[in-house]
């Protein structure tokens, strides 16, 4: 038996051991990878979803930490962690306006627009990243699938899957009645009312109540209108801490 | 051919070059002797550039600084700011062509319908084959790339697999294994962006670097949290963080993972974790239990207070805010009014009142 254990101990530490010889291959690996294609991957959005796509594959995290090779040498850290942080002030100043939920479409263009116009390109597929590492902050980041495209959730409001089902089908038209939601999704008035309610309360639908059948519950997100309004200098100030 | 420092004017009708201190100094290029132009994306030590591809010369053309060239091009360089707007405008004349339309004062090149379609033509083929060796050159830049990528990952599969195998040496005999070789197993994992597979509870998820900075995010955030009432979300942190750094930012996953270690290294500041899920950063000497009670005095002055308002007049961000109300209420000192106008928090009179 103990004759046994010794043997584990030893099979580990060469195992640590070896493993450390080929992290720093790899790690040289990795430096002439960057040397060549460090360029490419912060020029192109389909080379990043490729590269992306592969480490998840294999299981590997390159967002994971700053500390990771990824980071360091291919510089994708700080592509996204920065983006991370862009991300969170648009969500803070527009919180008011919508509740803490926004389309894909208006966070990557007003993103784009606080970049600047030298600054680096990113796609949809980049905030979708960002917003995923954003998560483990606590503060509520989501992702809902709509029509299509996606509402991102920034505040700690619960949204289950009723509270789900309906903004999706509010996308369509911007706005959705008791009516339709029992017709489509086949509820109880009482249901529906309660997450209607509930997102009336949270800030993220409003109540038209003068529509001419009956009240409509808009979306503030999916104002059109709304997204080319910048971003004022009071919604700015309540972005950065 | 160089031009250093002047200022570029684009009319209707041409585009004007004229030397910042000598102010007699103009060169003009007509608009009509534009084919197409293209942008040049800045680089270090690159400014921005528009490259603006023109016609051959036509012989009645008038004097300028050189009778030929060699080139079929000049290139503008914008030393400082202005070349996406500047582009945006030289497209928009060059698309629009109003020189067609409007009369001028000067006498200006015509040219001939059919003479000027064939010019055109041989110009725009040119172009067009630089275009496509670009593309080619792309295309095999991306392929290589990745090629190479793949090549790359393969190498990291081997890294994954042998972590695999190491983790589960370490779960069959958790007794034996070292302090020391867990750190230090932990560490390659982090390099290499691997999930930690070995069990949390028996040695939490950080690392020697998540020490390291748990120190160094109690020494920066002392200040901050000093100037906020004693208390951030973890989110401002985060950003107030890597802000900062500007470069070698940290990764949400590293920012949480040093916090969790604040408690245990018996620092200044420490992480709290609310029902709803929001992650805080206090300093010790912060009771979030006293500031209840200031705050059931504020609502009391008020009668009634809406998240909002009470952020307002605290001046704190609206996520503490409902987070010190919600507690508040949790502790007992406040009711809650919850209708479609929003949550409206009043004192407990219950308690208050027996």
């Amino acid at each position: 038996q103990a004759k046994y254990k010794e043997r584990g101990t030893v099979l580990a530490e060469d195992q640590l051991a070896q493993m450390s010889k080929q992290l720093d291959m790899f790690k040289t690996n990795l430096e002439e990878f960057a040397s060549k294609h460090k360029q490419e991957i912060r020029k192109n959005p389909e080379f990043r979803v490729q590269f992306q796509d592969m480490c998840a594959t294999i299981g590997v995290d390159p967002l994971a930490s700053g500390k990771g090779f990824w980071s360091e040498m291919l510089g994708v850290g700080d592509f996204y962690y920065e983006l991370g942080v862009q991300i969170i002030e648009v969500c803070l100043a527009l919180k008011h306006r919508n509740g803490g939920l926004i389309t894909l479409e208006e966070l990557h263009q007003q993103v784009l627009k606080g970049r600047g116009k030298f600054a680096q390109d990113v796609s949809q597929d980049d905030l979708l990243r960002a917003i995923k590492k954003l998560k483990v902050l606590g503060n509520g980041f989501g992702i809902i699938p709509v029509g299509g495209t996606y509402l991102i959730q920034s505040v700690p409001a619960e949204l289950n899957m009723d509270h789900t089902v309906v903004l999706q089908l509010a996308e369509k038209k911007g706005f959705v009645t008791v009516s339709e939601i029992k017709s489509s999704l086949k509820w109880e008035t009482e249901r529906a009312k309660q997450v209607l309610e509930h997102l009336l309360k949270e800030g993220m639908a409003w109540l038209d109540e003068q529509a001419p059948e009956e009240p409509q519950y808009w979306l503030p997100a999916l104002f059109t209108e709304l997204y080319s309004q910048e971003i004022t200098p009071e919604e700015a100030k309540e972005a950065i801490p | 051919v160089k031009f250093g420092s002047g200022v570029l004017l684009l009319s209707t009708h041409r585009l004007i070059w004229r030397d910042q201190k000598n102010h007699e100094c103009c060169i003009a290029v007509p608009l009509s002797q534009v084919v197409f132009i293209e942008e040049q994306a800045a680089g270090i030590g690159k400014s921005a550039k528009i490259v603006v591809h023109l016609h051959p010369a036509s012989s009645n053309k008038e004097p300028g600084p050189f009778q030929s060239s060699k080139y079929s091009y000049i290139k503008l360089s914008f030393k400082e700011h202005g070349q996406i707007e500047f582009y945006r405008r030289l497209s928009e004349e060059i698309t629009q062509r109003r020189w067609e339309s409007m009369p001028t004062g000067q006498a200006m090149q015509v040219n001939k319908d059919t003479q000027a379609g064939r010019i055109r033509a041989v110009g725009i083929v040119g172009i067009e084959r630089k275009l496509e060796e670009k593309r080619k050159e792309t295309d095999k830049n991306i392929s290589e790339a990745f090629e190479d990528l793949s090549k790359l990952m393969e190498k990291a599969k081997e890294m994954v697999e042998l972590s695999k195998s190491i983790a589960n040496k370490i779960k069959e005999k958790q007794g034996d294994i070292t302090e020391d070789e867990t750190i230090r197993f932990k560490s390659y994992l982090l390099s290499m962006g691997i999930a930690n597979p070995v069990t949390r509870e028996t040695y939490g998820s950080g690392t020697q670097y998540h020490m390291q900075l748990a120190k160094q995010l109690a020494g920066m955030l002392q200040t901050p949290l000093e100037e906020r009432g004693g208390i951030m979300s973890l989110t401002e942190v985060y950003c107030l963080v890597n802000r900062a750094r500007g470069l070698e930012l940290l990764s949400p996953e590293d920012l949480v993972n040093a916090c969790k270690m604040l408690e245990s290294l018996k620092l200044p500041i420490r992480l709290r974790i609310f029902d709803s899920g929001v992650m805080v950063i206090e300093l010790q000497s912060h009771n979030e239990e006293e500031m209840v009670a200031s705050a059931l005095e504020t609502v009391s002055e008020k009668g009634s207070l809406t998240a909002d308002e009470f952020a307002k007049l605290v001046g704190m961000s609206v996520l503490l805010a409902k987070e010190r109300l919600l507690l508040a209420e949790k502790m007992g000192h406040l009711c809650r009014d919850d209708s479609v106008e929003g949550l409206r928090f009043y004192p407990n009179l219950f308690l208050t009142q027996s």
